[in-house]
């Protein structure tokens, strides 16, 4: 994991680094320049009753990874949703390169959803179909290559997540985090631009974890796509960042900036979350009433 | 106040009611709209044909044979008081051809295939594979919606003709084979009287009205349940109670509009 690790610092920023790249990258760096997705305003609640997210503004820069951080609930899931087109806004804008993403407009969502990849939180494999089948839907329906083309493609997909001797077995015969890997390998299936994981780490054993994070960015850096990262494993997440963005609830911004700056933070709030503190302004608890009343001591002693 | 309080409850449920309604009918045309699309990946279709169709022909032909063998017995006991047994052919024939053979099949659809299906697109959603699938650019309605359904309304009439059809011969052993009543009259009246177009036509065009029904509440129940292990139990007993009532009121109309002239 050390050494995986390892290889994914060493290859962020190595992008312009070779110089028979530079001129490319001097190309795209006007490009990069412009954010792939702006959140504007954006307010959300799944109903009248409970707001996810309460007037979140956010830009996220091509061809960067950015891990949205934050405890359970605060509205990183939906974050992802929302830029998706699977739920709509309930005020403000959510534009992908410059056009809005509208949820009720499904043409144009189509196209949209075209050029993004999405790894689910739990995979969200077909269960009917083989691995292999898995890996090479989104190819088959939309790339138009020939079946001995998905093959190969299908196939190396799979070697970079490890699992392409897995690839005659069925859904039901993998393991939790096997799942996860193929997942992954199905979400960059069609090298799409914008790439957004869901919790990518979870329920991964130490090695695919490092090889996880080393893959999310050695693809970002290859393709030149840029990639989203909604996960509790702050670790993982610094290392392969750019830049990193801390929500809390209600979808309130605590904290960004680089991985240094956010760790570096002497913000009472941040600190408690990226170093895994159990006291600070974060309470653990549910709101409850105190543990005499709930117990029934004291007041009727 | 109690009256206003009952006003207020029975105009919620109203609503509710209008607007389950209005969901229903606007999910029925959508899928409506993407049977094109479905019917261009044929493959799918005949899939789900061999999924629906083919692997429920084991219940329905089974049953099919049951309620061959009963009904002749019990018009055998019926028709042998008026001396009219030779009749015992025609009546069967009549009777699955008409009724039993369309609606018993389209009951049994409900519960085998329908649940089935019910099932299927409640896990998938819970899984959030339709949610993937939409995330990669492809329309559930046309890839998982519209293929299941061509091949329910596809199925449930072949599976209602080849329910009437064994039900006919195991009246057949019941009435020529173990009771010794004349083949010939069992055949012959039958060839005389059953009109192809009346009778076993309209059998048919019910019997495709019930694969609608049954097909496309399966279907909405499914796309329509909680993403919950409760919310698919209830969806699939949804789409029992539903689909067999919608069978048999539609039945009855439809019955009143084919056959209300003699």
């Amino acid at each position: 994991m050390r050494q995986s690790r390892g290889l994914a610092t060493a290859s962020r920023g190595r992008g312009c680094d070779n110089n028979t790249r530079r001129g490319h990258c001097r190309q795209t760096a006007r490009l990069n320049a412009e954010p792939i997705i702006e959140i504007d305003h954006v307010t959300f609640g799944y109903d009248a009753s409970r707001t996810i997210l309460d007037d979140i503004s956010l830009r996220f820069a091509r061809g960067k990874v950015t891990s949205i951080l934050g405890g359970s609930g605060c509205g990183k899931t939906t974050l992802l949703r929302l830029i998706g087109g699977m739920v709509a806004a309930n005020r403000g804008r959510v534009g992908f390169d410059g056009e809005l993403v509208n949820a009720r407009d499904r043409s144009k969502l189509l196209l949209q959803r075209r050029r993004m990849g999405m790894l689910f939180q739990f995979g969200a494999l077909f269960t009917d179909l083989t691995v292999f089948d898995n890996v090479a839907f989104p190819l088959r329906e939309h790339s138009g290559l020939s079946e001995s083309m998905i093959h190969d493609i299908v196939l190396m997909k799979l070697h970079a997540v490890g699992l392409r001797g897995a690839a005659e077995l069925r859904i039901s015969e993998v393991s939790g985090g096997m799942a996860r890997r193929i997942a992954l390998a199905r979400a960059v299936a069609l090298d799409p631009e914008l790439i957004m994981y869901d919790e990518p780490f979870a329920g991964l054993d130490l090695i695919s974890m490092g090889v996880a994070a080393n893959l999310i960015r050695k693809l970002n850096d290859a393709t030149g796509a840029t990639s989203l990262v909604v996960s509790h494993d702050v670790a993982e997440c610094m290392t392969i960042s750019d830049h990193v963005i801390l929500l809390a609830g209600g979808g309130r911004i605590v904290a960004q900036g680089n991985p240094d700056e956010v760790m570096g933070s002497s913000d009472p709030e941040t600190r408690q979350f990226v170093h895994g503190e159990p006291d600070g302004p974060v309470k653990f608890h549910y709101p409850s009433r105190s543990l005499a009343e709930d117990f029934g001591v004291g007041a009727g002693a | 106040m109690m009256l206003l309080d009952g006003l207020a409850a029975v105009g919620a449920l109203t609503i509710r009611a209008v607007r389950s309604f209005g969901r229903a009918g606007l999910f029925f045309f959508d899928l409506l709209l993407h049977i094109p699309a479905a019917l261009r990946r044929f493959g799918l279709v005949v899939h789900q044909i061999h999924a629906i169709g083919n692997l429920s022909l084991l219940i329905i032909l089974a049953s099919g044979l049951a309620v061959g063998f009963v009904l002749a017995l019990q018009m055998y006991y019926a028709l042998v008081t008026y001396g009219a047994t030779e009749s015992l052919g025609l009546i069967v024939n009549l009777s699955l051809v008409r009724e039993l053979g369309p609606v018993v099949t389209a009951l049994l659809f409900a519960g085998r295939a329908g649940t089935s299906l019910t099932a299927e697109i409640g896990l998938m959603k819970a899984g959030e594979q339709l949610s993937a699938m939409e995330m990669m650019a492809v329309d559930p309605r046309s890839r998982v919606l519209a293929p299941r359904f061509i091949g329910g309304v596809i199925s449930m009439p072949l599976l209602a003709i080849l329910f009437s059809a064994i039900g006919i011969l195991g009246a057949y052993v019941v009435g020529v084979l173990l009771i010794g009543l004349d083949s010939g009259n069992f055949w012959s009246l039958m060839q005389a009287r059953v009109d192809v177009g009346r009778d076993v036509g309209n059998g048919v065009v019910k019997s495709f009205a019930f694969g609608v029904v049954c097909t496309a509440v399966a279907l909405y129940q499914g796309h329509e349940t909680e993403a919950t292990p409760e919310g698919v139990a209830y969806a699939t007993t949804r789409t029992v109670v539903v689909s067999s009532l919608s069978v048999l009121g539609l039945d009855f109309m439809l019955t009143a509009l084919m056959f209300s002239t003699p």
